[in-house]
């Protein structure tokens, strides 16, 4: 037998749902821990990728200095990078913000909206800066494999995972591909 | 920025509109008197024109927003558009545009404060062998330089009215540098016509004076010299000048044959192809001949009407060209009786307002009809349903100009001249690199090292051929020939000098046709705007590879599926520079690897602005 | 005309009969075969701006929406290279506008969407524009989300011809190009429009609604959930076929 394949998970400006979908494939996972491991993902909590792995699940767009770098390093650690969810492909919901200026959006939070008190936009050095609009992943690294949907359905995840794990074709049968 | 501080007021459109027909064909050229008068479109003037015209205001905020000429803001009393073609920009105009702004003290597309003045770049201006170049006002400036703009400068901001401007710096030379047998001679007003309508006459006739020769009761049918002048058309095998090479024959008998109540002849004379200005150079110098040319198209066609469509570039030559008509009509060669024979041929003028797109034949009709110059459905084809879906011709300028002549010296004489495929003589203008730029007429066949030799270009290293819509060649294919087998081309040859950074004219071309796309169709909306983003992101030296490999599947795209001409050869240029000029792509190329879609640190410019935070982390 | 005496053409190796004067579109539809498309409706003037219904003819490209069917003529339709440039027009138009399918009423209905599934669209080939464009809920029954608009025409269209108003119009030019609104002040709310207008009916994507109607049918269970674009097309064009014959 194949040695196991090695999973990261992340999720930038998403909101963590297409990580519940991917919990979602309930029984399966135990099928998808039979060939492979999980390392770096907020399902177990690790939190940086050691070494290389085969599969980078990446959900959730571009909003922030922070998000860049972990899609750097997911891209740099990971033989196959997957954008995950329409965040990841398009921007998503939060690129809803990409309408307004960068200032406009801290200005109403921080300044402007209904009982801010010590008005100020946050000018920590800990807290990642916000890039001037959301973007989807393609457009920073190369992207090797696509799965949309908001999120994508359990079935779509685990149908695209299992082809990569086994080396099949993970494009998804018509039935599967949604954008909502 | 200017802001119109109260309504104007709305007397001169009042005075505008009560010179125009209620027709909705009107629009256009009421928008143009409109712009000219108010240097924008004010609101209140959209609403008096489509009441007038009883077209939705929608509809007039479209024209309004379609034309770059016209305006819904304010371009200041002096709107200045500099010439953006390559040649301009080989001539220095981006420096010279920055210093004019800076002595103006105006942002680049902006209009100042005080209403003054707008500076913008415009689409080539036709005046390629006397640039850099400009507009203003609707006349031509030519030749710029430094001391030009600064006179230019003094003369805005001591708001001198135009009339008062010193006539030099308006000068626009033919340059007409070689003619063959077309335009070695002047054109005798009215001699083409008669010899049309008394061709296939005998000798009796032909001893007759032109008077008793029509005269019914001289035997010569009055159809007769119609018929009998386009067998000449055939014998001439005269193909479109204006780029295609449609048999100009088939079209004009086309329009014949189709039962209409009424059919137009228009000549098209929008000349947008960057690099070309041979129109120009007609209607300055040869306009009786055009004219003349269009008169016998009505006349064999069965037409009462002729259109000149001219870009708006040219406004300076209106006078001139309604002098030339107005002198017609006296001669009787235009007008309800021409040359006494009942025949009954006129020529309006309509004016474009700045579209590229207009050039195309379906599209021109739709701007002479008062709309966007929007391409119509490939089928029925103009000839067949063009301008109020009656049977139109649409020629080129020199196409008239062409049939006049044949209709003079007979078609056997034209097509002894050029090559089996290619008849006749053709205008070329030359441009760029080279000591002798302007027009040169030879007989199709001629090679580009020959019209190199001529000009004075034979060091170059690429010559593009039929403009940006065309193909770039390299010196290994100087030996190629100017014809419709070969290089076909609408006559312009833009001449690229060894010093010369190729991938510069793909920025230019790329830039001109994501301002012209009309927008219709996806491919050519969507594609021309994706071409620039990756033509500029390699010239920012951060183009991979992969970038190249997407814009070559946009350029088959858009070859393959793209509703018009503009669309289908947009990609034209590109895809010759990526097989010819590798090398000025290769270089500016730092990585193989996948370089990100935008400047990533300068993303996070905006935030550090806002935060005031300059730390490591601050920056990607 | 008998029906041995019908003329023919072929469509990727299928005889396809037609009617003098059908386009190849129209005949490819009665005949049960789909071409993607998405500013043709075929109760209206076709428009050939989308480019999706491009197809082959005798080697050269053309919009099957108005070209007309020839007897004898080889059409190319469903072929690798068309459908991969079709999937890039259609993603063009995603890239060029804001299209918020998770949040947008119109998923399950949306022809843009469902054409992307009918291509199997998975994979983003290009940056997105982010345009700023402006949305007019002024109405009261009536939206017009311009950032879901893919410019196919149809209000254009139908606001003309149909419902005799001519309440839209295009202005601007290239990437630019946007809807208008003809009213005094732009707005749908002082314009002639109406809840009962064709015009508002047609809109292939969420650019032009009907407020207070979008989720009377909950996402999962709509037009394109229950059934593919290409089979519902087809379906609807024969429907309209046995409407018009009687």
């Amino acid at each position: 037998m194949a040695s196991k394949r090695k999973i990261a998970t992340c999720s930038l400006a998403g909101c963590f749902g297409c990580h519940m979908s991917l919990l979602d494939i309930d029984e399966r996972l135990l099928e998808l821990l039979e060939l492979a491991d999980f390392d770096r993902s907020p399902i177990n909590d690790i939190k940086e990728i050691k070494g290389i792995v085969d599969i980078g699940l990446v959900e959730g767009g571009l909003c922030n200095a922070e998000t860049v770098r972990v899609l750097q390093h997911f891209r740099e650690h990971c033989r196959v990078l997957v954008s995950v969810g329409e965040c990841a492909l398009t921007g998503g919901i939060p690129s809803m913000r990409n309408h307004l200026s960068l200032k406009s959006c801290l200005e109403e939070s921080y300044i402007r909206g209904v009982g801010v008190e010590n008005a100020h936009i946050p000018d920590d050095p800990e807290l990642p800066l916000l890039l001037d609009k959301v973007y989807p992943l393609h457009e920073v690294v190369k992207v090797d494999y696509y799965v949309p949907g908001c999120p994508p359905s359990a079935d779509a995840l685990w149908h695209v995972l299992s082809a990569l794990v086994t080396g099949r074709d993970p494009h998804l049968p018509p039935a599967l591909l949604k954008y909502d | 920025m200017w802001r119109e501080e109260a309504p104007p007021a709305m007397d001169a459109v009042r005075g505008i509109l009560e010179s125009h027909e209620r027709d909705p064909g009107e629009l256009l050229q009421i928008l143009i008197k409109v712009q000219h008068s108010y240097h924008y479109v004010p609101d209140a003037a959209v609403e008096l024109i489509a009441d007038h015209l009883r077209v939705t205001r929608a509809h007039v905020r479209g024209l309004v927003g379609f034309y770059s000429f016209l305006s819904s803001t304010y371009r200041g009393e002096y709107a200045v558009y500099i010439s953006d073609n390559i040649t301009d920009r080989m001539q220095g105009s981006t420096g010279l545009a920055t210093y004019l702004c800076n002595r103006l003290n105006v942002k680049l597309g902006e209009t100042r404060q005080d209403g003054r003045v707008s500076v913008r770049f415009t689409s080539c201006t036709g005046m390629c062998d006397q640039g850099p170049a400009a507009l203003i006002n609707e006349r031509a400036l030519t030749r710029l330089t430094r001391q030009r703009m600064d006179r230019i400068a003094e003369l805005i901001n001591s708001r001198t009215p135009m009339e008062e401007w010193p006539a030099e710096l308006f000068v626009v030379e033919d340059n007409f540098r070689r003619s063959d047998v077309m335009f070695r001679r002047a054109f005798e007003p009215g001699a083409a016509l008669k010899a049309a309508m008394l061709r296939g006459g005998d000798e009796t006739l032909k001893s007759l004076q032109f008077e008793e020769a029509v005269d019914p009761s001289s035997g010569h049918a009055w159809r007769r010299g119609a018929d009998e002048t386009l067998k000449e058309l055939y014998r001439s095998d005269l193909r479109g000048r204006g780029g295609a090479g449609f048999k100009a024959a088939i079209k004009w008998e086309t329009c014949r044959d189709i039962s209409a109540p009424e059919r137009y002849v228009i000549c098209n004379a929008d000349e947008g192809e960057p690099g070309t200005f041979k129109d120009r150079v007609l209607l300055t110098s040869y306009a009786d001949m055009v004219f003349e040319g269009m008169t016998i198209c009505g006349y064999v066609v069965g037409s009462t009407r002729g259109i000149l469509y001219i870009r708006q570039e040219y406004w300076y030559l209106k006078s001139h060209l309604e002098a030339v008509l107005a002198r017609r009509r006296e001669a009787d060669l235009l007008g309800r009786n021409v040359l006494g024979t009942g025949f009954a041929f006129d020529i309006d003028i309509h004016w474009g307002a700045g579209a590229y797109i207009a050039g195309m034949e379906s599209a021109l009709i739709e701007s002479v009809e008062g709309r966007r110059a929007k391409p119509r459905k490939r089928w029925p084809l103009p000839v067949v349903a063009g301008l109020n879906r009656r049977p139109t011709v649409v020629n080129n300028v020199e196409t008239f100009a062409a049939a006049a002549t044949i209709a003079l010296k007979g078609g056997a004489w034209f097509a002894g001249h050029g090559t089996g495929h290619s008849a006749g003589t053709k205008l070329f203008c030359v441009s760029g690199d080279c000591e002798r730029a302007g027009i040169y007429e030879y007989p199709f066949g001629v090679s580009v090292r020959e019209v190199l030799r001529d000009c004075g270009g034979l060091d170059a290293q690429a010559v593009q051929i039929s403009g940006p819509s065309g193909v770039t060649i390299t010196r290994a294919e100087f030996d190629r020939i100017l014809a419709f087998e070969d290089l076909s081309t609408a006559g312009t040859c833009m001449v690229f000098g060894p010093q010369r950074d190729m991938f510069d004219v793909v920025r230019n071309f790329t830039q001109f046709f994501r301002h012209e796309c009309c927008g219709l169709c996806t491919p050519c909306r969507v594609g021309t705007s994706l071409l620039e983003m990756l033509v500029e992101k390699v010239a920012a030296g951060k183009g991979s590879p992969v970038d190249v490999e997407q814009v070559q599947s946009i350029c088959q795209l858009m070859k393959t599926t793209a509703h018009c001409g503009l669309g289908q050869t947009a990609p034209n240029h590109v895809i010759d520079s990526l097989v010819k000029f590798r090398g000025d792509w290769d270089k500016r190329m730092k990585t193989t690897d996948f370089v990100p879609a935008f400047d990533l640190d300068a993303a996070l410019q905006e935030a550090r602005q806002l935060t005031g935070r300059d730390d490591a982390m601050a920056h990607l | 005309m008998s029906p041995d005496t019908k003329k023919t053409f072929q469509l990727d190796g299928k005889e396809i009969p037609f009617r003098e004067g059908q386009t190849v579109f129209d005949a490819a539809m009665a005949a049960g075969v789909y071409i993607p498309h998405l500013c043709h409706n075929p109760d209206f003037e076709p428009h050939s701006s989308c480019r999706l219904c491009t197809v082959i003819v005798n080697g050269r490209p053309f919009a099957s929406c108005t070209q007309p069917a020839v007897a004898g003529q080889d059409v190319r339709s469903d072929t690798p290279e068309l459908n991969e440039m079709r999937r890039a027009l259609t993603d063009m138009l995603l890239v060029e506008g804001n299209h918020y399918c998770p949040a947008c009423e119109k998923s399950g209905n949306c022809r843009l969407q469902a054409t992307a599934y009918a291509l199997g669209l998975q994979d983003s080939h290009f940056p997105q524009f982010f345009p700023r464009r402006d949305v007019d809920a002024s109405h009261p029954d009536i939206i017009l989300d311009r950032d879901r608009c893919i410019l196919c025409g149809l209000c254009l269209r139908i606001s003309r011809s149909v419902d005799k108003k001519s309440v839209f119009a295009m202005t601007g030019r290239g990437i630019t190009t946007t809807i208008v609104v003809d009213s005094p002040s732009g707005l749908l709310a002082d314009s002639k429009v109406s809840r009962e207008d064709e015009a508002v009916r047609h809109c292939p994507v969420g650019a032009l609604m009907m407020k207070g109607e979008a989720y009377m049918v909950p996402i999962g269970q709509r037009r394109y959930d229950v059934s593919p674009i290409s089979e519902d097309s087809v379906r609807e064009f024969h429907a309209r076929e046995e409407a018009h014959n009687g």
